[in-house]
């Protein structure tokens, strides 16, 4: 496993992705075909299913270091990785294993039918037997997320420059759902197994923020202007009467929205749509936190499927009848849209309606008024747009309307986790609520690398009390929190869940007397 | 009559009256080591080892009074046996053994059992109440050998060079940075920054030899130092100055540096988890060789370390102290380099 762990090695220690770049290339250099393919399957979020619980190894590690329960947990919050803590905590190796990342794999894979203690004997070997950086990666292949270094994006890029590929048609050709059992890596990347598979989503098209309004805008008839719904993006896909959706996280959601499936069902022809799925309730889109109820269940109750029906809107169509649509401009693949629209029933999904003003002024008016419908803001797209893989400046532009905000002030912190571990960036916030405080949002960004360091001596100095890697902090420190929206919520204390929230700035000229109040933050809900 | 008491000035010895790494003025102050958050300005006497001498005077100013003392030489300062004793964190480092009418205590600053091949090693001594410090008090920190480290931080330069890029080096200025030098003498040359050459000066005053090194002046070109080593103190990591390097690889050496999440938040080219305290494993050591009765853990995991040695069945109450503090270190730092 040394190829690949000096690469895990090199791509974690910089930031620089020309740096990264290199670093993959001579692995695939020097990988064999296998151990390519599992590079790209874990990198790309196909990992086995976890062969032992983390109860266990943790049961484990605890046994061989003599450690009781708390120090472990003391130990986990300060490294904040779980594979990570177990090799640092373990005991310098006897021996050293020697085996390629496919081979290993094949190891783990084994072990799931094994009995627990023959895992445990298995595992303990391997741990006696591996360096630290080995043992680490060893630690995360027997599962959990393997997000080291690179995002999906970047090993694209990766794959792409290194076999001189397009990078969209790399993108396409590595998405959807193939096995390391069933697949070569060549082959692979280059699109062989692509026909035979239905599901094959496009990536997504992306908007950056506008920068320059006046500019952009100047001719207004050129531009294609929609509402932005916040609600879950997806790839809507029927081919052969197969229907699939991915969400914009590359995950098929088909079985979470069975409404949609069910009104696609009986629509005409082939097709791959792009919208945004949304909870609607009579013809009213509803506040986001609304959809979150229905998201990440393993079964779809009655109950639910009824208080909370889903819905969705179309943006664009990105392929007809087996015809790649992407490169013709916005406006044609908006007729084709529209025309499949009026042909097919329409009861749960309806197109994105379009919004038709000549005046800059009147759009800036719109743009104010969209929280009131539940939308986030506008989206601009170019008339003559293609539909670009992932974000591409100059095309599409999002116009989202200023966040709200609210003073408050800061009463829990915790170390960060991976990057920050050694410091305070986890903080939660309170407003006031008559004489008491009450916790309002969680937010890990928006503070400066100074700041930070300002926050955790402030921290260090001022902690009133521990549970175990949480400090409760007097409050003193008052923060400007923004964030995209705010609903009714049961799981929090306040009864009101923010979206989105971060630290907008830190606000040294207020004192905790100033800042907001429950009552006033509820009525911006609606 | 208790023979250590906690006030807000520091440490304090009751029949001695004197105060041992005081964070505030005090009359009389006994000094561990040379570290900023342990020996401050402001004290009308200072006491310390002999290699101290040098590095407060530089540190603190010319005109401090301050009288040196070897370890293992009792003195009697108002009734209390009073010896230093080798803590193996940096030269001149010290444990303060203290006796009064047969109790006997011990203040150990910060230290180290690896012998680093600079200070003087680490002396366990047996006491009643030992205060300890616990920087690295939790079981992920286990340090290397000396030699593994050693031959980590050569390497390290030796592979730069085939990639024709110059090695940067970001240590304390004091014990830190002269680890660094010894660890990579003869492999291409040195330049150090200037507040480390006044250390250096420091260590060559008390007769200990270091590899030969170039001062590097920040405020002229730095190209000649291409494929060379470089070592500079943690303020300038954030700086500019350092980019103007030709071709630069840096690492930071710190016993932070064990946990990855660490290394990346700097995101420097290589961490390497060298440091002048103990690990967890030598932190428990140490503390069982002086078969306390009493442990007080001062600066670090306190709450964490303190609470496993009561668990272990060893005696301990956490200590809030002033020391420990890293910023500290790089002010003094930016003091001592001067104009960048």
């Amino acid at each position: 496993m040394r190829a690949f762990a000096t690469l895990i090695h090199a791509l974690d220690s910089t930031n620089k992705t020309t740096q990264k770049m290199e670093a993959i290339h001579r692995f695939f250099e020097q990988a064999e075909d296998k151990d390519k393919l599992w590079f790209l399957a874990l990198f790309s979020g196909r990992r086995p299913k976890r062969a032992v619980s983390t109860t266990l190894l943790r049961e484990w590690v605890k046994e061989i270091t003599n450690i009781p329960d708390w120090l472990f947990q003391e130990a986990y919050a300060s490294v904040g990785d779980l594979g990570e803590t177990i090799s640092l905590l373990l005991p310098q190796p006897t021996g050293y294993l020697d085996f390629s990342l496919a081979e290993w794999m094949d190891k783990i894979n084994a072990i799931s039918t094994y009995s627990e203690e023959d895992k445990k004997k298995f595992i303990l070997d391997v741990w006696d037997n591996l360096p630290h950086q080995e043992r680490f990666i060893f630690n995360k292949l027997l599962g959990g997320s393997f997000r080291l270094g690179i995002s999906t994006k970047g090993l694209i890029n990766a794959i792409s420059s290194y076999y001189n590929l397009e990078a969209s048609a790399v993108s396409h050709s590595i998405m959807g759902e193939w096995t390391v059992e069933n697949s070569k890596f060549e082959p692979l990347i280059h699109g062989e197994y692509i026909d035979s598979n239905l599901s094959k989503p496009y990536p997504f098209c992306l908007a950056y923020p506008i920068e320059d309004v006046d500019a952009t805008l100047e001719n207004l008839e050129d531009w294609q202007i929609e509402y932005k719904w916040d609600g879950i993006r997806g790839q809507v896909i029927k081919r052969n009467e197969e229907i699939f959706i991915w969400s914009r996280g590359e995950e098929l959601v088909t079985d979470q929205f069975p409404e949609i499936v069910e009104e696609i069902k009986g629509w005409e022809g082939n097709f791959v749509l792009d919208g945004e799925i949304l909870a609607i309730s009579e013809g009213e889109i509803l506040n986001f936190t609304a959809l979150q109820k229905r998201l990440n269940r393993k079964v779809l109750s009655k109950k639910i499927l009824e208080e909370v029906p889903v819905g969705l809107y179309l943006y664009d169509i990105l392929e007809f009848n087996h015809q790649d649509l992407r490169n013709q401009p916005m406006k044609e693949r908006r007729i084709i849209l529209e025309n499949l629209v009026k042909e097919n029933p329409l009861e749960h999904i309806k197109i994105s309606p379009t919004i038709h003003t000549d005046n800059l002024e009147d759009l800036r008016h719109i743009r104010e008024q969209a929280r009131d419908i539940n939308s986030e803001g506008l989206m601009l797209k170019h008339k003559d747009s293609v539909y670009h893989v992932g974000r591409k400046k100059g095309d599409w532009w999002k116009w989202k309307i200023d966040p709200l905000t609210i003073d408050a002030v800061l009463i829990y912190a915790q170390k960060g986790s991976g990057r920050r571990s050694s410091q305070y960036t986890d903080y939660t916030f309170a407003v006031r609520d008559g004489e008491n405080l009450v916790t309002i949002a969680k937010a890990y960004s928006g503070l400066t690398d100074k700041e930070i360091q300002e926050v955790s001596r402030f921290v260090n100095k001022n902690a009133l009390e521990k549970f175990g890697p949480v400090r409760t902090v007097k409050p003193e420190l008052v923060f400007e929190i923004a964030f995209e929206g705010i609903g009714w919520s049961l799981r929090h204390k306040a009864g009101v869940a923010l979206r989105f929230p971060r630290i907008l700035r830190w606000r040294k000229d207020k004192t905790v007397a100033e800042i907001d109040d429950l009552e006033s933050v509820k009525k911006l809900i609606h | 009559m208790r023979l250590l008491q906690f006030r807000p000035e520091g440490i304090y010895c009751v029949p001695g009256k004197f105060f041992i790494d005081p964070w505030r003025p005090v009359d009389m102050a006994l000094i561990t080591h040379g570290h900023a958050d342990h020996a401050r300005w402001g004290m009308k006497r200072y006491l310390c080892h002999h290699f101290t001498v040098p590095i407060l005077r530089s540190r603190i100013g010319e005109d401090i009074q301050v009288q040196g003392i070897g370890y293992n030489e009792p003195i009697a300062i108002n009734g209390v046996k009073v010896s230093f004793h080798p803590a193996g964190h940096i030269i001149g480092s010290a444990q303060i053994r203290l006796e009064y009418k047969g109790k006997v205590a011990v203040i150990s600053g910060d230290y180290k059992l690896q012998n680093d091949g600079l200070s003087t090693p680490f002396e366990p001594i047996k006491c009643h109440e030992f205060v300890s410090e616990s920087t690295f008090g939790l079981p992920i920190y286990q340090w290397n050998p000396v030699e593994k480290q050693n031959e980590e931080l050569a390497n390290w330069v030796i592979q730069n060079q085939a990639y024709q890029k110059t090695s940067v080096f970001v240590g304390y200025s004091l014990g830190k940075a002269q680890r660094i030098m010894k660890a990579v003498e003869g492999i291409a040359p040195i330049y150090v920054h200037y507040s480390i050459h006044k250390l250096n000066q420091a260590y060559e005053s008390v007769g200990i030899e270091l590899p030969k090194y170039e001062v590097l002046d920040f405020r002229e070109d730095v190209k000649h130092v291409n494929q060379g080593i470089v070592i500079v103190p943690p303020a300038l990591v954030d700086s500019n100055v350092i980019r103007e390097i030709p071709n630069m690889a840096y690492a930071i050496c710190s016993g932070w540096m064990t946990v990855r999440g660490a290394r990346r938040w700097r995101s420097a080219d290589a961490g390497f988890a060298i440091s002048d305290h103990a690990d967890w494993n030598d932190l428990l050591q140490a503390i069982k060789m002086t078969e306390a009765e009493k442990v007080y853990v001062t600066h670090g995991q306190t709450a964490v370390f303190s609470k496993y040695l009561n668990e272990i069945g060893i005696e301990s109450e956490e200590v809030k102290t002033e020391f420990g503090d890293e910023e500290e270190e790089v002010e003094v730092a930016k003091e001592v380099g001067g104009s960048v």
